[in-house]
């Protein structure tokens, strides 16, 4: 079949103090008509420069050459003019953060109806019509008053379907979804994808799915292009690239699914840390007028308790206050309920009282950007712990124990000299969990650890774990919503829903036999648990 | 697969965020000009008057307001001129005068002896000096007279005071400056901890913080400054620190909105759980990481407070005669506009320039801390 959107020698680079970058290798890509392409890679492997390369939207400090034509029409090289004919209209794009994506100052009616006005004429009054008829297409419930709904009063998942309402607004050829559903819910990215496919059948249009989530590739995409280093490693059917992958990395890619299970340790191992009964009210401020604040439950009496050496992974979509539970047993946040670190009652400590058990319970969280302090070298993160704790220590046993920290987590100890930008998402991981293992921890939260990194550096990531618990018997509470990763760590799952637990057992029985319907609902919606 | 756990980089040293804005800054060209700028005007200021002859208080009655110029004073043609009135001053009669280089000759008559001492008067005349009586005839009725013609420079003219403008204009750059700078530090320091303590703590804290900013938001700063005044006594010290109380209360602001977002970044939250204290929080990591925005409006703050230096000068309240500051020499050069403009543009070029610069350098420093911007 002829296609409708041909690269070919395309290259993107981009101009940096540091000399260029070249982000895209001269790649060659064909789109057909109505098909689905899934481009695959990890973060900095070009998957989304090449996209963006061909519509013309690189930073200031981007270039692009080669080649990309359009149904026979050059892309590359093209005035912005010329391409805006083409791009808005022909091919549309969606992004990963429906958040940031639609302008938060105007109702989305609005914003669709601009997009038809401005490629078709007519007035933005004119369009309305054709707004509403796109927003029932994408399953926006009570589409006449959603019209006038300003982005900040949808949902996530809502927004991104009015994204996809704008991208359709012109009959696109080509839809371009970079990480469409990334920021989404398992079950709303259910949801997303299964819309896309429908609306796919309808307007006979391809889409170009760029992602870094093969489970999502394998039941969605005809076509994979597997990406590395701005090159094509590998390309091909899903099911030829899944069923008998060629290259290397590509193999690497698809292993780095997690595998493994954790066995549970004995029954009568004690109690570490436990929670009972535990509740978190977060006060919303009535403001200066409203005399009476209301109250958000975030938690609503949930009990666990955590032996040693088990992980207890807690599921739930965002919004279940399982991030809140784990900051609530840490006694980081104001909560009510009866807690216990071993055989001492916690529950009325303060702040001060707790300063001595804090190095016994630590906390690793998820983003690998926002958990270090920028201005401070790698040494001084990890060592923090030790200026509390043991401030005895001199500067040189100081730096001997960073030096062990940073070998335990499997980084050069030359990295201790070094700051937090100089390193990737899992190396900064692997320094949060230097940071919480020098102190030498009984338990620790691990607060959606992996959720921010690549496949393969997330499986990385859960090796250290698990090799650290199994080396100093330590103690987790998995928090996640990825439940294939929590299948592998945990050995005690706990549903969460609304801030109450809908389901807890062990991992095996969560898994094969959920009993829960939103348990159900969850294990169907991922499209990564495989068999 | 692509984070091979271990980075075989091999420098020890890394570079720190700090480090890599001085570097895009450097290649910064108009920022780097303007620090440029301000390192020759601070040098102009604090190292000219060592290299001038005139202090800045020197009144030279003979050339009271006159327009700057390359030629030294006094030139050739008003020499005889000034002779002539000098030997009116002393009651003596000018027969001849002449000039050669440096020294000149005069012969002076009167119908009485000429008392000696009446050399006194050509060494007090600002073109004459080291006056001495050569040559004595006709029983002392006539005088020849020896000296030298003391030549100045004033490149940048004199004030109406017959003080020279250069010389002005150094020491005002040298209070304007440091009047910038100090008061700049003041409200940092104020400003920053206030800040960081007031968003870091929230709640009631913060709001009584703020309200009590808001109040002082609120007071006329002169009523202010005339307040201090009174109590204090009028001191150099003072103007710094009035200028430094009003000023802080923006950098607290901003500091607060700061730590406000920074509050909610997960490595505060580790080192809640790590068991550190809150001062230690504010202290090892608010305040480092508000470090950008506080730098640039540091920047800001210079030209502001320079400027608030020269309207409390202007009122009165500020630096007193003979010291000067640039703000008060263009107050003075604006009412000579008509008759000496010069008196306001040198003063004028130096603080627009200076001006100029800081705005450069502020804008190179927002660029290079937060290149994302652009």
């Amino acid at each position: 079949m002829e296609p409708i959107l041909a690269a070919r020698g395309l290259t993107v680079s981009f101009t940096t103090p540091d000399g260029d970058v070249h982000a895209v290798k001269g790649i060659d890509l064909d789109v057909r008509l109505g098909e689905t392409l899934a481009v695959v890679g990890e973060s900095g492997s070009g998957k989304s420069q090449t996209m963006m390369g061909i519509m013309g939207l690189l930073a200031s400090n981007g270039r692009v050459s080669g080649s990309a034509k359009y149904r026979g029409q050059e892309m590359v090289g093209l005035p912005p003019k010329a391409l805006n004919e083409i791009r808005g209209a022909k091919i549309t794009m969606i992004f990963q953060e429906p958040m940031t994506s639609l302008d938060p100052l105007y109702p989305v009616g609005k914003q669709i109806a601009e997009v038809i006005a401005h490629h078709r004429g007519g007035s933005q009054r004119e369009a309305r019509p054709r707004v509403l008829e796109l927003l029932k297409l994408v399953g926006i419930p009570d589409p006449e008053r959603r019209i006038d709904s300003y982005p900040h009063e949808m949902s996530g998942g809502q927004r991104q379907r009015v994204m996809i309402a704008m991208a359709l607004a012109n009959e696109p050829d080509i839809l371009i979804a970079d990480e469409p559903t990334t920021a989404l819910d398992v079950t709303i990215q259910a949801q997303i994808l299964k819309l896309l496919r429908d609306l796919q059948k309808r307007f006979d249009m391809a889409i170009v799915l760029i992602t870094h989530d093969l489970g999502i590739v394998r039941h969605f995409a005809e076509r994979v292009v597997v990406m590395r280093h701005g090159a094509v490693v590998e390309q091909g059917a899903t099911a030829d690239i899944f069923g008998n992958p060629q290259a290397d990395y590509t193999r690497m890619l698809i292993e780095a699914e997690p595998h493994g299970r954790k066995a549970a340790p004995a029954d009568d191992a004690p109690i570490i840390l436990e929670g009972r009964n535990v509740v978190v009210d977060y006060k919303i401020d009535g403001g200066f007028l409203k005399a009476r604040a209301s109250t958000f439950r975030a938690v609503d009496n949930v009990s666990i308790s955590l032996r040693e050496g088990q992980t207890i992974g807690i599921v739930g979509e965002s919004g279940s206050g399982k991030s809140t539970l784990g900051r609530a047993l840490l006694r980081l946040i104001a909560s009510e309920g009866v807690y216990r670190f071993g055989k001492t009652d916690i529950s009325s400590l303060d702040r001060s009282g707790m300063r001595p058990l804090r190095r016994s319970m630590q906390v690793v969280f998820q983003d690998p950007y926002g958990s270090l302090s920028p201005r401070q070298t790698v040494g001084e993160i990890i060592t923090e712990g030790l200026y509390v704790h043991e401030p005895q220590l001199s500067r040189t046993e100081r730096d001997k124990r960073a030096i062990e920290a940073l070998t335990e987590v499997g980084l050069d100890p030359a990295a201790r000299n070094r700051y937090p930008h100089e390193f990737s998402g899992g190396q900064r991981q692997r320094i949060a969990i230097a940071r919480a293992m020098i102190l030498k921890p009984q338990a620790v939260i691990l607060d959606e650890p992996t959720s921010a990194l690549d496949r393969s550096v997330q499986g990385q990531v859960i090796e250290l774990l698990r090799d650290l618990q199994s080396r100093h018997g330590l103690s987790y509470v998995f928090i996640s919503h990825d439940l294939s990763v929590v299948r592998a760590m945990s050995d005690y799952v706990v549903v969460m829903k609304d801030g109450r637990i809908v389901e807890e057992g062990s991992t095996d029985a969560i898994f094969s036999a959920p009993k829960a319907d939103y348990t159900k609902a969850l294990i169907g919606a991922a499209y990564n648990i495989g068999p | 697969m692509t984070d091979a756990a271990i980075s075989s980089a091999p420098e020890v040293k890394g570079r720190s965020l700090f480090q890599l804005a001085v570097m895009r800054f450097r290649r910064n060209r108009p920022a780097m000009a303007g620090s440029v700028m301000l390192v020759l005007i601070a040098c102009f200021s604090f190292f000219g008057p060592f290299f001038i002859s005139h202090g800045y208080d020197q009144v030279f009655s003979s050339y009271v307001t006159i327009p700057p110029s390359l030629e030294p004073r006094p030139g050739e043609d008003t020499l005889e001129d000034a002779m002539k009135g000098v030997a009116t001053r002393a009651r003596v009669e000018l027969q001849s005068f002449t000039v050669e280089g440096e020294a000149f000759t005069a012969v002076i008559t009167a119908k009485d002896p000429i008392d000696p001492r009446a050399t006194r008067y050509f060494d007090r005349a600002n073109e004459f000096d080291k006056t001495e009586v050569a040559a004595t005839e006709d029983e002392g009725r006539r005088l020849t007279l020896k000296g030298v013609v003391d030549r100045e420079y004033f490149l940048f003219g004199t004030d109406t005071n017959g003080r020279d403008l250069m010389a002005r204009v150094m020491l005002g750059g040298q209070i304007s400056i440091a009047v910038g700078l100090l008061a700049s530090l003041v409200s940092l320091g104020i400003g920053v901890t206030y800040g960081a303590i007031s968003g870091y703590m929230g709640g009631r804290i913060d709001n009584v913080m703020m309200r009590f900013v808001e109040i002082l938001y609120s007071l006329p700063f002169v009523f202010l400054v005339v307040v201090l005044v009174v109590f204090f006594g009028r001191s150099f010290i003072l103007i710094f620190l009035v200028i430094g109380a009003v000023e802080w209360l923006d950098m607290a602001r901003i500091v607060r909105g700061q730590t406000l977002s920074l509050k909610r970044r997960e490595f505060i939250g580790a080192a809640e759980a790590l068991g550190l204290t809150d001062w230690q929080i504010i202290r090892r990591h608010v305040i480092p990481n508000t470090i950008g925005p506080v730098v640039i409006f540091v920047t800001v703050i210079v030209p502001k407070v320079i400027l608030l230096e020269s309207f409390l000068s202007f009122l009165g309240l500020g630096v007193q005669a003979p010291l000067t500051s640039w703000g008060s020499l263009i107050a003075e050069g604006a009412n000579n506009i008509q008759s000496a403009p010069w008196l306001l543009v040198f003063p004028a070029i130096f603080f627009v320039v200076t001006l100029f610069s800081l705005n450069f350098v502020g804008d190179g420093l927002r660029d290079a801390f937060d290149p994302k911007d652009r």
